[in-house]
This record gives C-alpha cells, structure tokens and sequence, in this order.
C-alpha cells in the first residue's frame, strides 16, 4: 500500500510536512471533537443540574421555563450549551455515516442532510432561548 | 474434530473462518465501544426533545402545554429516563475515551474496572437523579 507520505515523482514533500492525510483535513475533526467533548461536560452538568431543580419545581410548568430562561446567566449558559453539544452530535454523526454508508452519492447527500439539520435545529433552539431571555 | 474429519475435509473448508457479529462473546471493551456509539445516536434523537420544549417554549402556553402533556404522559417519562440514562453513560465512556487519548487505560484490565466502574455509575447517578426529582416534585 502506498501512502500519501511516501515520496515519489508525484508526491511532493510538502504533502507529509503539511500532515493532512488522506482526509484532507488533518486533525481538525479529531481536535474539535474532543474539545466539545471537554466543553460538553461542565455545560451538561449544568444543563442536567437545571432540568432537574425544574422539574422539581412546579414540574416545568409554562411560568417556571419562562422565568428560568428570563435570567441572563442560564439563557447563556442554556445557548453554549446548544452550540457545544449540536457541534458534538455533527461530529459525532459524520463519523457513523461515513463507517456505515458506502456510496458515495448517498453518503455525501447525507452529510450535507446532517450538516444543515445540525445547524437548522441549533438556530431554530439558540433562537428560542433568546425570544424567551429578550421577550 | 477428530484427525479422521480433518483428513476428509478440503484444504478451503480448513481454514479458519472469521466470526461474524453474533459469534463474538461480548467483552467489555466491545460492549463499551458500541454502547457509546448507540447512546451518542440515542443522545442526538433525544436533543430533538429538548429542541421541541425550547421552541415550544418560546411559541407561547398552548405550543408548550402540548409539549408537557407528551413529556408528562407514561411514554414521555419512560423516553426522558432512557435519555437521561445515556446522555450519563455517554458522558462517562466520553471520559473513558479522553483517558485513553492521554495514552492511559489501555489495556483489558483497565478496560474491564473503567467499565464496571461506568455501568454502575451510570445505573446509580439515574436511578438517583430520578428519585431526587420524584421525591422532591
């Protein structure tokens, strides 16, 4: 098997030292993910902390949500947390496309689906939180 | 297999067959790895829930009391308790994965104490949150 890396004629240097590999994107998937892995877990802490206290209370009643998210720390806390666990489940859900879908027609209409549904429900969801935390 | 059948066999009948899926005993390296993988893709269907109560919440009351009447009714609590279940599990192998990205934990027997270590913890924080929630609500 001949690897990117493996000099040639045709493979230049240059192709190892920038150290892209064979997904042209180096390591930015592996790094993002694990830093929204890092990121998700304080935010999911607290985010599970929150859901429990208002469940506990008035079991999430319409008025409980409402005067929840009309405080600015848990509405920034609740729209970092979207963006870090939305940019998460993207990453995540590239990766069991691409081991599970082999054509690559639908492998790449599927992530594109993927794509624009992770960022259509994380606006449609960020977008919620600042209606409730501004109206 | 007695030396006789071996004899009998082809040369092509004699080699060794690769399990498949079913075969495997389940190890707890393995059963870590899918259940992450499945709870990662039953964590994503469950955030349309939370999408679902964020913008239900923010459309006004009627949009909402839909929502609480689905979250509040037997399916909806069962649904909630599953998520929650694994959105801890998933949070817990996660940290699994980070320890072993530090190159630490790599080994069998580290793999089966991290993960007794996980499905009891996981069982013991739901079981727990749930009991807080139920208790005090």
């Amino acid at each position: 098997m001949k690897l990117k890396w493996n000099y040639s004629d045709l493979n230049h240097p240059m192709a190892r030292a920038k150290g892209l590999g064979s997904a042209h994107g180096g390591l930015h998937h592996w790094n993002a993910q694990r830093l929204t892995a890092i990121t998700n877990i304080p935010l999911f802490l607290w985010a599970l902390w929150s859901g429990m206290t208002l469940a506990a209370a008035n079991g999430a009643d319409y008025e409980t949500v409402q005067a929840f998210f009309a405080q600015p720390c848990n509405a920034i806390l609740m729209i970092l947390f979207l963006i870090s666990v939305f940019y998460h489940m993207k990453l995540g859900l590239q990766v069991v496309i691409e081991d599970y879908i082999h054509g690559n027609g639908l492998k790449i209409i599927c992530l594109i689906a993927l794509n624009a549904l992770s960022v259509a429900l994380a606006v449609l969801s960020i977008f919620s939180v600042a209606k409730m935390a501004f109206f | 297999m007695t030396q006789n059948q071996t004899q009998t066999l082809s040369k092509a009948a004699m080699r060794p067959l690769s399990p498949h899926i079913q075969i495997w005993k389940w190890s707890m390296n393995m059963a870590l790895s899918i259940l992450h993988r499945a709870s990662g893709i039953a964590n994503s269907i469950g955030l349309c829930v939370l999408v679902w109560m964020l913008a239900a919440a923010a459309m006004g009351p009627e949009s909402y009391d839909v929502f609480h009447g689905f979250i509040t009714s037997i399916v909806g609590q069962v649904l909630l308790f599953g998520w929650t279940g694994s959105l801890i599990f998933h949070m817990l192998t996660g940290i699994r994965h980070l320890i072993m990205d530090s190159g630490k934990m790599i080994t069998i027997a580290g793999a089966e104490r991290a993960g007794m270590v996980i499905f009891i913890l996981a069982i013991t924080l739901t079981l727990a949150l749930w009991g807080c929630v139920k208790f005090f609500y």
